[in-house]
């Protein structure tokens, strides 16, 4: 049986279609990855597998029960950190867990140890008397990664949970989801936009572009389906009108894209596109201030799916809503 | 229901740690008694009559002796003696008296012929309460001095005797049972209405949604911790306030008991109607902008402060669905006539419907969803 099954789902706001007829499946054990720019559907989607929206159109399956149908069965076998820190600050840690262990009926017996195993796990053991009021945001994240383990979940959805973390902080909060992923029988559903993150730790990876799923593939997988195995940043002062298309007759060369002077490389060979470029650029007389080659990165698979244009993302507000009302994101 | 008890616990613990909120809705209340039971419940007195005797005859005299009588004794006036009465309008124009009694030419004479002798009161009208109050007690003054030097009594004379059931009751009595139910829409509002909504802003209610509890079982959750924390905030403004304001056997643990009866039917209609207000609101300063004008709409045509019966049509009707007006009206029987329940189970079965209607209407438009 698959953990999620996501059949042609859809979610409409009156005339705004926020989720387009995306289908997918994510195995058990495995760690999904969701990734999109800003109102690209992630959270909706989300929403919609964890009951909180009523998908307007198709189906979707986690654990084997119907979101729509059976959402209390859906409820008891999930695990969720929603984007926003939901924990009570004026609670202690404990006294969190302990709540949520009650709201999902948590037997007495195995509450506290429980909740210690959890506590354990994300290093808050030792400031469990502590309330969240006092705690960093990194050490609320445990917190909430600890409450949405309190009732022993099937799957784990995570939205966005790193967002707003320092980089030790939320190299932290990966680590423990690894390690707890590693001792239980888990399957995880998680939203970034950290690709670096998101290409260690998912086995899979969907791209959601304008709520269509534009890709969906392992890492490496989705590496390999982009132009270049190489990209080069390179940054020139002055380049001559034609020198784009130069640089796109170099040996190894894919693909160019150029902004002002600054132009962005793919080759199938970066030493040797390298090379070429910069006897092309002193044969020129054209300086090169700056020149980067990377692999390819998730970053550069993000890019090539969903383009290079800011998005000013129009939150997905329901018709209903009243102008006063406040949604996020 | 292991689940409601969770929610309940919850909002207990957030409660015992904010001892700010506690606080605030409870000090409110307290210093609208005071305030408002001291400055608006006393008698006037030491007002300033200007006095302008332009006749000086015998029965003149007798009028400025009984002026001063009052001047002297109730000190509800003080006189000031003018000669010109030019004068007295200009002082009373000008705000330094507040009125000018006038005993014109010819008065004694028209006493003595019988001749619809008159004296004037000339006042500074904009404030009717000094006003009255002037009007009153110089038609007193008059009143007393058309009286024999004694009284004949004929049998054919009404009398009209007065008979007070309970004790005099201070203003600041009066207004108590408005302030216990002030302080009960006060914690609502603060502790039940604002913390509800801003918890919904913050995402909390995401927290509950993505578990098994039931829609039921989270409205119950959140109007039981609403109506204990009200309950909590009533009771201790009763005590605190029945002390303050000099209730005959504050801590009558009968009289106590019944009380809580009321406290508690109270806090559960208001808490309703909160959540029916705000089952819908996503926005943090909604409750914020309406909890002015819900206090105005809910205390002043209540009977709270004045009469119900002294209210234009419209706003009687509006006092009629006002659950704060039975509060007030239970609270006032059991803390100034000590009244058994019976005489106020008609305002608790008001209380109980509005309660039920106002939840139910409030379950229905309750979304289990974002």
């Amino acid at each position: 049986m698959r953990a999620i099954d996501v059949r042609q789902i859809v979610k409409r706001f009156g005339n705004f279609t926020a989720v387009n007829g995306i289908s997918f499946e994510v195995d058990e054990g495995e760690i999904f990855g969701l990734l999109g720019p800003n109102g690209a559907g992630k959270s909706t989607l989300i929403r919609m597998l964890t009951t909180l929206l009523p998908p307007t159109g198709g189906t979707a399956l986690v654990n084997g029960f119907d979101v729509v149908k059976q959402a209390n069965d859906v409820r008891r076998s999930i695990g969720v950190i929603p984007q926003a820190m939901t924990s009570d600050l004026e609670l202690s840690i404990e006294e969190n867990l302990i709540i949520y262990a009650k709201l999902y009926g948590v037997p007495r017996a195995k509450r506290g140890r429980l909740i210690r195993e959890l506590l354990e796990s994300v290093e808050l053991w030792q400031w469990k008397d502590k309330q969240v009021r006092n705690l960093s945001g990194g050490m609320r994240r445990r917190v909430e990664i600890a409450r949405g383990l309190v009732h022993e979940p099937s799957i784990f959805f995570l939205d966005e949970p790193t967002t707003g973390l320092d980089p030790v902080s939320r190299t932290a909060v990966w680590d423990m989801l690894r390690r707890i992923k590693s001792t239980r029988d888990l399957t995880v559903l998680i939203t970034t936009h950290y690709m670096d993150e998101a290409d260690k730790l998912c086995d899979r990876i969907a791209i959601v572009d304008h709520g269509q799923l534009v890709a969906l593939d392992a890492p490496v997988k989705l590496k390999a389906s982009i132009p270049g195995k190489n990209i080069l940043e390179v940054s020139f002062s002055e380049a001559p009108p034609d020198w784009k298309v130069r640089v796109d007759a170099m040996p190894h060369v894919e693909s160019v894209e150029a902004t002002d002077n600054i132009f962005r490389i793919a080759s199938d060979n970066g030493p040797a596109t390298t090379l070429a470029l910069m006897a092309a650029a002193q044969a020129a007389g054209v300086t090169v201030h700056s020149l980067s080659v990377q692999s390819t990165t998730l970053d550069d698979v993000f890019v090539h799916y969903t383009g290079r244009a800011l998005r000013d993302a129009v939150q997905e507000a329901s018709v209903t809503d009243s102008p006063l009302m406040l949604r996020r994101g | 229901m292991p689940r409601v008890w969770a929610i309940v616990e919850r909002e207990m613990r957030r409660f015992r740690r904010s001892p700010f909120l506690i606080i605030v809705s409870l000090v409110f209340p307290l210093v609208q008694l005071i305030v408002l039971g001291y400055a608006m419940g006393g008698t006037v007195k030491h007002l300033k009559v200007g006095v302008v005797d332009q006749d000086h005859g015998l029965p003149a005299v007798r009028i400025r002796e009984l002026a001063g009588a009052v001047a002297a004794g109730a000190n509800t006036y003080d006189i000031v003696q003018y000669a010109d009465p030019g004068a007295a309008l200009d002082d009373l124009r000008n705000g330094r008296i507040n009125g000018v009694l006038t005993i014109p030419p010819e008065f004694s004479r028209k006493v003595l012929t019988k001749n619809e002798p008159r004296v004037a009161l000339i006042q500074d009208n904009t404030d009717n309460f000094v006003s009255a109050s002037l009007v009153g007690n110089l038609g007193s003054l008059v009143a007393v001095f058309n009286e024999p030097a004694t009284p004949v009594r004929t049998a054919g004379k009404v009398a009209l005797d007065v008979v007070e059931v309970y004790p005099y009751v201070p203003y600041i009595q009066y207004l108590l049972p408005g302030s216990i139910s002030m302080s009960i829409f006060m914690m609502v509002m603060v502790g039940g209405g604002i913390i509800y909504i801003d918890d919904k802003a913050r995402g909390l209610h995401e927290g509950y949604l993505v578990t098994p509890i039931t829609k039921l079982e989270l409205i119950a959750g959140f109007n039981i911790s609403g109506t204990i924390k009200a309950v909590m905030s009533g009771l201790t403004i009763t005590v605190i306030g029945s002390l303050v304001a000099g209730i005959p056997d504050p801590l009558d643990p009968f009289r106590l008991a019944q009380l809580l009866v009321v406290i508690v039917f109270v806090a559960f209609s208001l808490i309703s109607l909160m959540f029916l207000i705000m089952v819908r609101v996503t926005d943090p300063l909604m409750p914020r902008a309406i909890f002015g004008v819900l206090n105005t709409l809910l205390y002043f045509p209540s009977g709270a402060v004045y009469p119900t019966q002294g209210f234009p049509t419209w706003m009687q009707y509006l006092s009629a669905v006002n659950p704060f007006t039975y509060a007030v009206h239970a609270f006032k029987s059991l803390l100034l006539k000590n009244t058994p329940m019976t005489a106020i189970a008609g305002d608790l079965a008001y209380l109980f419907v509005f309660s039920i209607v106002a939840m139910s209407a409030a379950t229905l438009l309750f979304k289990r969803t974002l």
